[in-house]
């Protein structure tokens, strides 16, 4: 209760800098978007727009004659100014499509590949389709070019806003491999936005999850009451729409989903090119399931076509992350190429894809120090990625040159030396239970901010599922070994069988520390039907969901070595100041009070026998006729009665 | 399985292991951490510290402090939810580094498999049980012993099983299973069943309380020699103290086992690949184990590896014993419950006052808080007045004290108004007798061997006493039976079954010795042997002490 008392008027207060911020994020976005990115993203969602800084580096193309010394030399500046200045000159592949009858939907590939510090290699596909059409006002869509149908259907049938899914196999290990461009908890994860005009949410829903777990073959159909929550405040919609009333969020995770090439199957079909051409060839089962962490997505939300907004388009994000471990025993030179990674190479983009482009993350090595990568390209782009600008080695596929004589494009990366530290990352959260014993345990979420001298602050969902029952009394926030105030908390408690907790908090983390979220809890004894066929395994708790706007590492750095021009550096800018991050903990697995379940079977043996003996003799009592025998008389007496028969006497 | 047959891997162990051999004092944290970083783990430390209640003068340390090292093997595609460990303690000198180096070359081996399904926790612990305890109190952030540690910074999930590794000599010829743990607790029989499977499929030679099976179980010398080997279980599990770092696993629910490497059998010899290749083995066993272990029994006695006795089997033996004291309880409350007889001058007999019963057991009890509370906190004292040292002081304190208990109860009835009557006997003994039942019955369910062992002492004690009976036989059969005593028999007893028989002058030291681990087990890890003892077995003791010599 303390939570509602607190909260109210922190509620308010996060609304009212949640409309200042939105407003600021509009005014300033909206003059500043070129052509096909910046203007198409929601003014509200900062998720947006950071994506798609990641997502559309600014592209440079340099002169030839400088290549020999692969400098990055214009500056970040001037290719701002540049695009502010000709807002009116397309973009390369847009201009193509101007000049021949525009058709309504546009695809686009590419795969990011980053050389972890750990050694490892991420890489990332991202398949982008976008569609000018109205799935919403009652006309039927019958005709689909690029944009998956079963999708359009679902859209238009259940009146989807937003639609949000992730399968992973594994865990994102964000001390090691830094931050993920979309990050995903274990097993599966489904959160959509309803239209506001849909009237019954939870039934909508319901059919929702089942269709979709015959699209993607995946058992979303365990996703009930039991495990929907509607977070207030954790997950905003991340396309246009200004509506916020979390009554038409819904939000699930199955934590014990198993992902697999039954599920990779299924979202390869819905590309325009199949896996046949294009970047999705390399997208093989057997290579991708022997990796360290395997992630596939659909993201479904509505953007802007224009920079003025005038036009509504669908954008179909589908994302596969995966991360190769190339952890070889003794010092032997670390090589990685396409080939190695996925036994395929690339000879051709998607023929309906309109950009199909492969970057390689060279941030950390803009010398060719570390290692190398060949073929050797002139292209580079920059980006703002999670807070830091990075470099890439750009490989267009949509140009004939890439694939060189051999006509086939088979990258290759060879390290030359393993050294170099990682910058920690500026937030990482853990989640574990502590105690022992099977009647009560606390549940500890570690969240770490290693930034060095800036706060901020984070906002934390727990999903709790009914079984464990949070004492919520005992919640504590302690940071640096200090009560932690959280400044808005949003519990819903849960209900035995219908629905889990819900716990949202606005917590501070101060600069340099970590802040433990601990709540206690007890568990459930289950009826014996609830549990599940292997009871002992234990219980699977979904991940924590922590949401932020993190101080971008560019701002902290003061004095860079990019050459700058002063006038430009004083004032960090907003987008670069500070990004959109969301980190999800590691699952748990809980065990509760289990039955010792052999003993059913001891009891119904036990049963039957007493049934048996015990209605046997009782049936065999009931249904006996009993009769008094006469003794048959010795053999003496029946002489004597013969014989006083014969004389006329009565028989003894 | 394929450990270790590539040669190079093989000269890398065989480094490794020369390597460590060179003598070194205190664990080499740095060198550790160095290591398993360049085998491909997560590497992680925790330090912690603690000071002993009083010294420990059979491993030599009072102020303990140390580190943990361990490393974390992430297996691919798994969400951290489970985990498996394999520990082995470091402690200065070269005791155990063949079991560090061999469990760096299998770390090295399990890295560059694919098969994993729950992360594996490598564990160095100092200072081995402490550290242990240390580690597993972080790792579950409890505290129950009030040590002092760093917070573990990486964690696996829930652990699903451990094994713990000693190889104490640079010659292995069988290797041991140690069951025994904290509280008499036992892992599930199928993790002592998966060992004896892989050793009967690698050929090693494996032994369990050191002694090795038998197969002529129908001759009586096969027969002694199973006997001999069940109790030496029963002796060790009675003892209540962890008999290796698995020990402390099992209180959190996590099946766990000790593999010691003996040296006692000269004809067979293990190398350490072999060790290997049966680690190997059973944990990919335990990876793929879907649930924990729980299909078979906790409840157990090992007469050899592959054969055990059952709680089903034992539990009637102590049942009888139990149904003695019912049976003497009822008796009793016939007695009571008949018309008192009347006595020649025509006076009947009072009804005892609860006074006369009540007076008794709280006197004993508080005898028994004495026992429990006073040698630890009289230690200082001890020392500054008399010529010993703190160990010394605390265990001579304790034996004072029980022998000073032996006179307090004898003197209650002073404090009663009038003489006690017969009928007050017998409701003391009624209520002694019922006592003594329901906490031999709860000792065994919690640790059979205990209860057992404390029952075939007291129950005949509990059954004869009276205050009719001789009194100088009576007292000195109550003397010899009464539980310190049977802890002195006990020493003599286990030694006798370890084929190392000691003089009675060793035993005596033994004896004291293993007074002092007994306390010392308590405060550090919670062993409940000795708050069992002291606050509740010898006030039960002392309430037939006080009936025989009832006035």
């Amino acid at each position: 209760m303390a939570a509602h008392r607190c909260s109210r008027s922190a509620l308010l207060l996060v609304l009212c800098s949640l409309c200042l911020f939105s407003i600021a994020e509009s005014q300033e976005t909206t003059p500043a978007g070129d052509h096909r990115a910046t203007g198409v993203d929601n003014p509200q969602s900062v998720t947006g727009s950071t994506e798609q800084m990641a997502e559309q580096p600014t592209v440079v193309e340099e002169e030839e004659e400088e290549e020999e010394d692969r400098r990055w030399e214009a500056t970040r500046d001037e290719v701002e100014t540049e695009n502010t200045s000709a807002p009116d000159t397309s973009a390369p592949t847009f201009e193509v499509h101007s000049s021949v009858p525009k058709p309504k939907d546009d695809f686009q590939e590419e795969l990011v590949i980053r050389p972890l510090h750990s050694g490892d290699i991420y890489a990332s596909f991202q398949f982008r389709t976008l569609w000018e059409t109205d799935f919403t006002t009652g006309n039927k869509v019958s005709h689909y070019r690029l944009f998956p149908k079963s999708l359009g259907q679902v859209i238009s049938k259940f009146s989807v806003r937003e639609l949000h899914i992730s399968f992973t196999q594994g865990y994102w290990r964000t001390m090691q491999w830094g931050q993920p461009f979309l990050p995903s908890p274990p097993g599966a994860e489904l959160w959509v936005w309803f239209q506001d005009s849909v009237t019954d949410v939870d039934e909508t829903w319901k059919e929702l999850t089942n269709v979709l777990s015959g699209i993607f073959c995946a058992s979303l159909n365990f996703i009930d009451s039991t495990n929907t929550v509607q977070p207030s405040a954790s997950f905003k919609p991340l396309g246009i729409g200004n509506v916020t009333d979390h009554r038409f969020l819904r939000y699930a995770t199955l934590p014990r989903e198993i992902v697999c090439t039954e599920n990779l199957t299924p979202w390869k079909k819905l590309l325009p090119c199949g896996s046949k051409a294009g970047l999705a060839v390399l997208l093989k089962s057997e290579k991708l399931f022997h990796s360290s962490f395997h992630s596939q997505a659909v993201h479904i939300r509505p953007v802007c076509k224009d920079w003025q907004c005038k036009t509504k388009s669908w954008e179909l994000r589908q994302t596969l992350n995966v991360v190769f471990d190339l952890h070889t025993p003794g010092q032997g030179k670390q090589e990685w190429s396409l080939f190695k990674m996925f036994s395929r190479t690339l000879t051709e983009a998607c023929p309906l894809a309109s950009s199909s482009k492969i970057y390689v993350d060279i941030t950390d090595d803009p010398q060719g120090e570390q290692f190398e990568v060949s073929p050797a390209t002139h292209l580079l782009s920059q980006a703002m990625v999670l807070g830091d600008r990075r470099t890439f080695s750009l490989y267009d596929l949509t140009q004939q040159i890439t694939f060189g004589t051999v006509r086939s494009l088979n990258l290759h990366i060879r390290w030359k030396s393993s050294e170099g530290d990682m910058l920690r990352p500026l937030l990482h959260a853990e989640r574990y239970v502590a105690g022992y014993g099977l009647q009560t345990g606390e549940i500890h979420t570690l969240m770490y901010n290693n930034h060095p001298y800036r706060g901020f602050p984070v906002l934390l969902m727990d999903s709790v599922p009914w079984y464990l029952r949070l004492y919520i009394h005992t919640l504590t926030v302690t940071s640096k070994g200090k009560d932690n105030k959280p400044s808005y908390i949003h519990y819903q408690p849960s209900k035995d069988r219908v629905r889990p907790h819900l716990l949202e908090m606005l917590v501070q983390l101060p600069p340099n520390s970590v802040t433990e979220v601990t709540v206690q809890f007890e568990r459930a004894l289950l009826k014996w039907t609830e549990y599940t066929p292997d009871p002992n395994h234990g219980f699977y708790v979904g991940s924590s969901v922590i949401s932020s706007l993190v101080p971008s590492i560019v701002a902290m750095d003061t004095n860079s070595t990019r050459e700058q021009p002063l006038f430009s550096s004083f004032f960090p800018c907003k987008e670069e100041s500070s990004y959109f991050m969301r980190v999800y903990t590691e699952p748990l697995l809980v065990n509760l009070p289990t039955p010792d379940f052999s003993m059913p079977y001891n009891v119904i043996c036990l049963t039957c026998t007493v049934v048996a003996v015990g209605y046997g003799s009782l049936y065999n009592l009931l249904t006996r006729s009993f009769q008094i025998e006469e003794p048959s008389p010795g053999l003496a007496k029946r002489l004597a009665n013969i014989i006083r028969r014969m004389r006329g006497v009565p028989p003894l | 399985m394929g450990l270790l047959s590539d040669p190079n891997r093989r000269r890398a162990l065989i480094g490794l292991l020369t390597r460590l051999n060179a003598p070194i004092w205190g664990m080499p944290v740095d060198w550790l951490v160095k290591t398993m970083q360049s085998r491909g783990l997560e590497v992680f430390t925790q330090r912690f510290s603690r000071r002993l209640p009083f010294p420990d003068e059979d491993k030599e340390r009072y102020m303990v402090k140390g580190t943990n090292v361990y490393g974390i093997l992430r297996a691919p595609r798994a969400p951290r939810t489970e985990a498996l460990v394999l520990s082995a303690p470091c402690t200065a000198g070269d005791h155990n580094n063949q079991a560090v180096g061999l469990l760096l070359g299998l770390a090295q081996y399990f890295r560059n498999q694919v098969y994993w399904a729950k992360d594996i926790i490598f564990l160095v612990n100092e200072h081995d049980l402490i550290g242990m305890q240390a580690w597993l109190e972080g790792y579950h952030h409890t505290n129950t012993t009030g040590m002092d540690w760093s917070p573990l910074q990486g964690r696996g999930g829930s652990i699903q099983a451990a094994l713990s590794l000693e190889l104490s000599s640079d010659v292995v010829t069988s290797l041991d299973l140690v069951l025994e743990g904290l509280n008499g607790q036992l892992p599930n029989l199928d993790l002592a069943n998966l060992f004896y499977a892989f050793c009967q499929k690698i050929g090693v030679l494996c032994t369990t309380q050191g002694k090795l099976q038998r197969n002529d179980w129908d001759s009586v010398s096969g027969y002694s020699h199973a006997v001999q080997t069940m109790m030496l279980m029963a002796m060790k599990q009675a003892s209540g103290r962890p008999w290796g770092d698995h020990g402390l696993f099992l209180r959190y629910h996590i099946e766990a086992a000790t593999i010691k490497g003996i040296n006692s059998f000269r004809q067979y010899k293990t190398d350490a690949t072999t060790v290997g290749r049966l680690l190997e083995g059973m944990y990919r066993k335990l990876n793929n184990l879907l649930e924990r272990l729980h299909q078979s029994y906790f409840f157990y006695l090992m007469s050899s590896l592959s054969h055990f006795v059952s709680i089903g089997y034992y539990m009637p033996a102590f049942g009888l014993l139990g149904v003695i004291l019912l049976l003497r309880a009822l008796d009793l409350w016939v007695q009571l419950a008949s018309p008192p007889p009347r006595t020649e001058d025509g006076v009947v007999d009072a009804d005892p006052g609860v006074l006369s019963v009540l007076t008794p057991l709280v006197i004993s009890h508080l005898t028994g808080a004495a026992l429990y509370t006073l040698p630890i906190h009289f230690q200082e004292m001890a020392v500054e007045h008399f010529p010993v040292s703190e160990t010394e002081a605390v265990v001579l304190t304790a034996i004072a004290v029980y022998t000073a208990g032996l006179a307090l109860p004898h003197n209650t009835n002073r404090l009663l108004t009038g003489q006690g009557t017969e009928q007050g006997w017998k409701v003391l003994k009624l209520v002694a007798v019922l006592y003594l039942a329901v906490l031999l019955g709860c000792t065994a369910l919690i640790n059979f061997s205990l209860g057992f062992i404390l029952a075939l002492t007291l129950v005949p004690v509990a059954a004869f006493v009276t205050p009719n009976v001789p009194k100088v036989l009576s007292a000195f059969v109550l003397v010899v039976l009464s539980p310190a005593c049977t802890l002195l028999f006990s020493v003599f007893f286990f030694q006798e079954l370890q084929e190392m028989p000691v003089s009675f002058l060793d035993g005596w030291m033994l004896y004291l010795s293993v007074i002092s681990q007994g306390i010392l087990d308590h405060a550090l890890y919670g062993s409940l042997v000795y708050p069992l003892v002291a606050l509740l077995v010898y006030p039960c003791w002392l309430l037939f002490w006080n009936i025989l010599f009832w006035k």
